[in-house]
């Protein structure tokens, strides 16, 4: 079908921030996680896991607990010693309250959804009423020395647990008072060592559940202060702990990087009496596994080394299929990279600054395979780095290179790049028209003369940019419902006649750029959009779901194409279905029109609508197949799939030109040796 | 290259031969078991034979004034044989019974041409008036009515294929000289018929006829004495009567000779085999079966059948049957990929690997030699008829006459003088294109240790030398060989055998390692040995001793220090401690080195090598670590030269020498020291290898991580989507 010349690009720093907690929305469908860097993520069971929502972070605001009250509403607590309460409609932080006792180091919501707990650095635990619009300093529990660690509400809400050094403490949440003390001896050789008791559950059965630092996992009745089993699972210190709903089941996760199930099981088969047996280990990791959740299907685990594992459970599952798939996630589901096609630039988004790059460039052609010789080297040209604490929400590099416009959560800016052979300048342009932010998605229109941004209450404000460095508040997109959520994905038309927005509900709308109009809505399909493009020649909207799920749409027509419903009668290759990251671009080859170019973090596809669909007994990945086989039994053996897994991690990829293409990756490997060292353990031979 | 081989009767076809009576044979089919044949003669008779045992195993017969009118075949599905007498009566029966008028019988509506069996297809019956019908379905109802399709022509030839699940019969009609080829698809019910092109002044004789690749390939013999060949597809659309258009496949010619064809079968792509009669001008023709490469246009090999042929020709399983005079002979072909070189006889004798590589054992007794070569034409003794006899002594003396010549000169020269005898050898020997030469050389060799155990002076030992240096011989061919050499202590004759031969036996290694040991230098210095393997590292040592010897003739005397020399084992002149010169001198390293070299197995030659007397144990032990600590000096731990042991071979012959003598060893004060010194070089050597180890682990972490660093950030690559 033809040969690319593929710009490998490795050169994208990117370090994804460390995972520090996790909390599943009880009887909900999502999971929200927060980073070290402060970042805090929402990601939905329902939509195959996609990283449905993501809150930038802020230097100033670390989040070390995560807690889901009432429902949908989302509280995180940290190091600053403010709780605070996400908007998760404008993802935004909605407003913060000062905990008045230092750092706070741990939180709970209890099972009514009432009262927050926060243990601070002071060694007192204070309790906040939940209301509508806020919370409101309860009370304090009786405060004794020593950072209290991690926090656990009886499931009746009569009796807090609290870790703390050396100590766990019980009180009585309408008195206030201590009624239990149980202390976490811990003796070697005569000498006392300091015992961190890192995570905490309280079990309705009365039962505390402890995790600490010299690796145990101890159960201990809470009346009498006894204990009832310890299980040392491993050398170094347990970080996490999570039981699930029934409690049946707990997760542990280890600073090897190692997680474990326990499970509550009869002594003999018949028997009432149970007990708890460490049942499943789990290596997913290579660094500290800081935060767990138990949802009822899977096991979730997080760590510092970035990434999110769900290991599901198994005997929960009633088929195998997609959900029963374990799956690792690394990179967030949205590009950070956009593309100057026409200049040759990378745009590269950091979390607080931005890198633009120029691609080298060869003058060899060659075989499939082959690496060619260079003839210009890649250029880092500009590094912009944003002010302030705040993260970079979204960013884009215009088509022909010469304005770079980001946005973090209170600001918006727009640069010019000018190129005077090779020194290159930035000219910050003045006087932006004051807007609604955040920003959760800029986008440039193919000619480069204006600039679309996505903002909250579904609207899409249009820019028309200005020469010399100047700009104007064209016209602001509003879905004609209404729309509570923020758009996060636009895609404009080549001859700037359309653009498609994406919201946080799912819609899809398309609007008309010349007269400014609503032209129509998709239909809606119930599952979250990951990537869409409107195609340069047709005017396709082609839209990728995060189920996997391909449709093309055609929006002068306002309906599906025919193409688009012979695949969903005939549907997707199973392996298609299976694959477990979804897809995060899409784009076209204007001079191959049935061409769709589209990948994910595994693999790139050139999908050829002109050649058969495969069935499920056809090889999906059949390119190196195909390579082996003689020109003409070739023929027998296409599909419209044509499937490239060389590259990987793919963080981006995009058409240069009609046979060059940019490939960015990022090797594990690469950024692997950027996190802290992991504990040293020794290995056999080394 | 295609050759025929040995061939062999498989039963007299005579009066008084086993079948025939006289009528000849109407048709060989195959048997139900592989090397199974069925054959059918013209009368009455149907015998299967098992063709290697030349064995009949079942003969069957119809009744008298019956006769057999169509070959027997065998279902190859149920093990069951056919056969049609009298044109109508289908009979068919399995190994088990025995009389043919008690078997299953079924009169027909219509007279059978011939049934063709095909292996998963089930028996085809192809009926005279052009009709074709499974036998399943024939048997259903027997007396069906069979269409006449193809009027007054008559059949000459027909076959019978299985295409992927179907049957294809495709027969060749004829009618007042025209020739009409039909292609009949059994399960599709479909038939074509084709017109064959004519030909002015020939006519078709005999048909053959391949499929491959949906297409038939039908071969045409004509009386032109040319083979045509004729193309037609299998997938035939058009309902039409077509015309066939032959193409010249070969000319049947020969320098002027022309083989008039009577039968002829496919080999492969390339081959076909002819029978006929070659015809020479102004020579009376004679009959000969010959195989013909087709791709280029060459006579590949004949073989002239004096006795006459019936014409017809038969080929199962890489055999050609066919009559002899009065006896169904079975002749063995090969066949080989062809190519130009071999067309032309040009190929480097392809056969050659075969025959050095393996050694018919029962050729190798020189008295044997010849009554083998009888025996391999033995089986066409079997018959006993004086004609069968001539006939075998004529392809003896015309196909392998310079091997049997070895066996006959071997035999004439037993008394000859030792001159004529060694110039008829010599001369034997330079014949490199004989058949079975190894074979033969090996008797050649058996002859001359022979000679030179009945008299002990006579020792050919150039003429050994030349045979051994320049054949690949190995011991088994000539086991006598390394005795005498021994006996004779031709110490250079051992060396090239102890280079050359791959199986010489532990317990001969032994005695070959035990007579260089004890040999004495002074006898050494006078014999030519090959010092290829030493020359290279004791060049120094030569000019040494040199050196010495000239300061020591100028203050001592020379008797005197030669006394010394032999008693006291070599200490003084040959000092090892610090390894520095050779305890040998380098005919003996020379000679010891074509023993570290040789094969051996350790289980068979440790128990010899406990034999060996300690002090050349100990002497060898010392040549082995001067070896070792030379091998030690080069980074590589090679020696330097060509044909040198290798250090491991030099390591494992000291471990099993330790092995072999440890107590001894132990105990002999002589060998202390050199235990000593040779434990401490071990040790210093395995702490140098254990240091170097630990650099390779950081040498190989670094260079993996250079060879990241390089592929990294960023390259333009070339990808192709197919």
């Amino acid at each position: 079908m033809g040969e690319f010349e593929v710009h490998r690009v490795r050169f994208f720093g990117l370090v994804p921030a460390g995972i520090r907690c996790l909390a599943c929305q009880p009887h909900g469908a999502r999971l929200a996680l927060a980073r070290t860097d402060g970042a805090v993520e929402i990601y939905n069971f329902a939509a195959n896991y996609f990283q449905e929502k993501v809150i930038p972070g802020n230097q100033a605001r670390s989040v070390e607990a995560l807690c889901w009250v009432a429902g949908d509403r989302l509280f995180g607590a940290g190091l600053g010693g403010e709780i605070t309460e996400y908007d998760l409609f404008r993802l935004c932080v909605a407003h913060s309250v000062d905990g008045g006792g230092g750092p706070i180091w741990s939180m709970a919501a209890n099972n009514s959804g009432t009262q927050l707990a926060i243990g601070c650095e002071d060694g007192s635990v204070k309790l906040f009423q939940v209301v509508p619009g806020g919370i409101q300093f309860g009370q304090n529990l009786n405060r004794q020395k020593g950072r209290i660690l991690c926090l656990s509400w009886h499931p009746s809400d009569t009796h807090i647990a609290a870790g703390s050094i050396d100590v766990v403490r019980v009180f009585n949440v309408s008195s206030g008072q201590t009624v239990q003390r149980i202390m976490m001896n811990y003796r070697v050789h005569k000498v006392k060592r300091e015992c961190i008791v890192w995570s905490i559950a309280f079990l309705s059965s009365g039962t505390v559940v402890t995790s600490d630092s010299f690796g145990r996992v101890q159960f201990w009745d809470w009346e009498r202060g006894t204990l009832q089993e310890s299980h040392t699972v491993s050398t170094s210190a347990v970080l996490s702990l999570s039981v699930s709903e029934k409690e049946d089941s707990i997760i542990v996760g280890t600073s090897t990087g190692a997680t474990y199930q326990f499970q509550l099981l009869p002594v003999k088969t018949g028997s009432l009496e149970k007990r708890w047996v460490r049942t499943k280990p789990f290596q997913h990791h290579t660094h500290d596994v800081r935060a767990v959740a138990h949802s009822s299907t899977a096991l979730i685990s997080g760590g510092l080394d970035a990434q999110l594992v769900i290991r599901p459970l198994v005997e929960k599952m009633q088929k195998k299929g997609y959900d029963a798939a374990l799956r690792k996630f690394t990179f967030p589901h949205r590009c950070l990279v956009s593309c100057a096609r026409k200049a040759r630039l990378l745009l590269f988004q950091f979390s607080q600054h931005l890198e633009l790059w120029r691609l080298g460039s060869t003058d060899k052609t060659g075989e499939d395979g082959e690496v060619l010789p260079l003839c210009r080297m890649p250029e880092h040209l500009v590094q912009l780095k944003s002010k302030g604490p705040e993260h970079i929400c979204c960013s884009c590099v215009s088509p022909c290179g010469s304005w770079v416009a980001y946005s973090t959560a209170s600001r918006f800016h727009l640069y010019e790049v000018q190129y005077n052979g090779d020194s290159v300048s930035v000219k910050k342009v003045p006087k932006v028209p004051k807007l609604l932010l955040p920003a959760y998605q800029l986008q440039f229109s193919a000619d480069s003369g204006s600039l679309f941004i996505a903002s909250a209450q579904g609207s899409v404000h249009v820019l028309q940019l200005l020469e010399p460095g100047g700009c104007k508040h064209l016209h602001t997109f509003r879905p004609l419902s209404g729309c509570p959520e923020a758009v996060y994905l636009l895609a404009a038309s080549a001859d700037g006649h359309w653009l498609a927005a994406v919201g946080g509900d799912w819609a899809i709308h398309i609007y008309n750029l010349k007269c400014f109009k609503h032209h129509c809505t998709v239909p809606t399909y119930n599952c979250a959009v990951t990537a869409l493009a409107i195609h340069p020649v047709t005017n396709n909207l082609v839209i990728a779901y995060s189920d996997q799920q391909l449709f093309e749409f055609s929006i002068p027509e306002k309906q599906y194409t025919a193409w688009s419903r012979m695949v969903q009668n005939s549907g997707l290759h199973k392996v298609w279905l299976e694959r477990d990251s979804p897809i995060t671009h899409i784009t076209f080859n204007p001079k191959n029109p049935s061409h769709i170019l589209l990948h994910d973090i595994y693999m790139f596809c050139i999908l050829d609508k002109s050649l058969p669909l495969p069935d499920d007994s056809d090889l999906l990945m059949n390119q190196t197949t195909l390579k082996q086989l003689p020109e003409t039994a070739r023929q027998w053996q296409l599909h419209a799939f044509k499937i490239c897994k060389k590259f990987q991690p793919l963080l981006f990829a995009d058409l240069l030109d009609e046979n060059c293409l940019v490939m960015v990756e990022r090797p594990i490997m690469d950024f692997k040796t950027q996190l802290p060292l992991p504990i040293q353990q020794k290995k056999f031979g080394t | 290259m295609a050759a025929l081989c040995e061939s062999f009767t498989l039963c007299g076809l005579g009066p008084s031969g086993a079948v025939g009576l006289g009528g000849g044979l109407l048709a060989l089919e195959p048997g139900p078991d592989p090397d199974h044949v069925l054959l059918t003669d013209r009368g009455r008779t149907a015998t299967l034979f098992k063709v290697s045992d030349q064995k009949p195993l079942g003969c069957w017969s119809v009744k008298h004034g019956q006769i057999i009118t169509c070959p027997v075949v065998c279902n190859f599905e149920t093990h069951e044989y056919i056969a049609v007498h009298d044109d109508k009566v289908l009979r068919i029966w399995k190994n088990k019974d025995i009389n043919l008028d008690k078997v299953f019988k079924a009169t027909l509506s219509a007279d059978v041409y011939r049934i063709h069996s095909l292996p998963n297809g089930g028996p085809v019956v192809l009926f005279k008036g052009g009709g074709v019908r499974t036998l399943d379905v024939l048997l259903e109802a027997p007396q069906q009515e069979i269409e006449n399709i193809i009027s007054d022509e008559i059949i000459k030839w027909s076959e019978a294929f299985m295409e992927g699940q179907q049957p294809v019969l495709i027969f060749a009609t004829e009618k007042d000289g025209d020739f009409f080829v039909y292609v009949q698809k059994l399960k599709m019910n479909s038939l074509h018929k084709y017109k064959l092109e004519q030909q002015e002044l020939s006519r078709p004789l005999s048909f053959t006829a391949y499929i491959k690749n949906q297409i038939i390939t039908l071969l045409c013999l004509y009386s032109n004495d040319s083979v045509y060949e004729v193309l037609m597809p299998l997938q035939q659309n058009s309902e039409e009567e077509q015309i066939l258009s032959k193409s010249l496949l070969l000319k049947l010619s020969v320098s002027g000779s022309v083989l008039k064809g009577t039968s002829f079968v496919v080999l492969d792509k390339d081959h076909i085999a002819i029978l006929g009669s070659l015809a020479a001008p102004g020579e009376e023709s004679k009959e000969c079966l010959t195989i013909w490469n087709t791709k280029f246009q060459t006579l590949q090999t004949s073989k002239e059948l004096p006795l006459g042929t019936s014409g017809q020709l038969w080929c199962y399983e890489e055999k050609f049957f066919f009559t002899h005079g009065k006896v169904l002979t079975v002749m063995m072909y090969k066949c080989e990929t062809s190519s130009l070189a071999a067309a032309v006889g040009k190929l480097k004798d392809s056969q050659t690997p075969d025959v050095s590589s393996f050694v018919d054992w029962n050729t190798l007794a020189d008295e044997e030699l010849v009554v083998s070569f009888q025996s391999e034409q033995s089986v066409a003794l079997k018959s006993e008829s004086k004609m069968t006899l001539r006939s075998k002594r004529n392809t003896v003396a015309k196909v392998q006459p310079d091997t049997l010549s070895v066996g006959q000169i071997l035999l004439n020269l037993k008394d000859a003088s030792t001159t004529v005898f060694e110039n008829e050898l010599r001369q034997l020997v330079s014949k490199a294109q004989m058949p079975d030469f190894q074979a033969s050389i090996g008797c050649v060799i058996t002859a001359l240790i022979k000679r030179c155990k009945t008299n002990p002076k006579y020792y050919p030992q150039n003429l050994l030398l030349h045979i051994v240096e320049t054949r690949d011989l190995s011991y088994s061919l000539c086991p006598d060989l390394m005795a005498v050499a021994l006996e004779k202590k031709d110490v250079h004759l051992l060396q090239i055998c102890l280079q050359r031969f791959p199986d010489i036996p532990e317990e001969i290694t032994y005695v070959c390692l035990k007579v260089f040991l004890s040999i004495s230098e002074a006898y050494l210095q006078t014999t030519d040995v090959n010092l290829e393997s030493v020359i290279s590292y004791t060049d120094v040592e030569f000019n040494n001793k040199e050196v010495k010897t000239e300061i020591v003739e100028n203050g001592f005397n020379a008797e005197l220090e030669h006394d010394i020399w032999n008693t006291k084992i070599t200490k003084e002149t040959h000092p090892m401690a610090d390894g520095e010169l050779c305890p040998v001198g380098p005919q003996k390293a020379a000679l010891l080195n074509a023993v570290l070299q040789s094969a051996y197995s350790e289980a068979f030659l440790l128990p010899h090598l406990k034999n060996l007397p300690a002090q050349q144990a100990v002497l060898f032990l010392r040549y082995l670590y001067y070896l070792y600590v030379k091998c030690s000096e080069k980074i590589n731990t090679t020696l330097p030269g060509t044909r040198c042991p290798t250090i491991s071979q030099i390591m494992d012959w000291m471990c099993l020498l330790l092995d072999a003598h440890f107590t001894v060893m132990v105990m002999l004060p002589e060998a202390k020291e050199l235990l000593s010194n040779l434990h401490k070089f071990v040790r210093a050597q395995v702490r140098f290898y254990s240091e170097l180890n630990k650099i390779e682990g950081s040498l190989q972490e670094l260079q993996r991580r250079n060879h990241e660093r390089d592929s990294q950030t960023y390259s333009i690559e070339v990808l192709e989507f197919i």
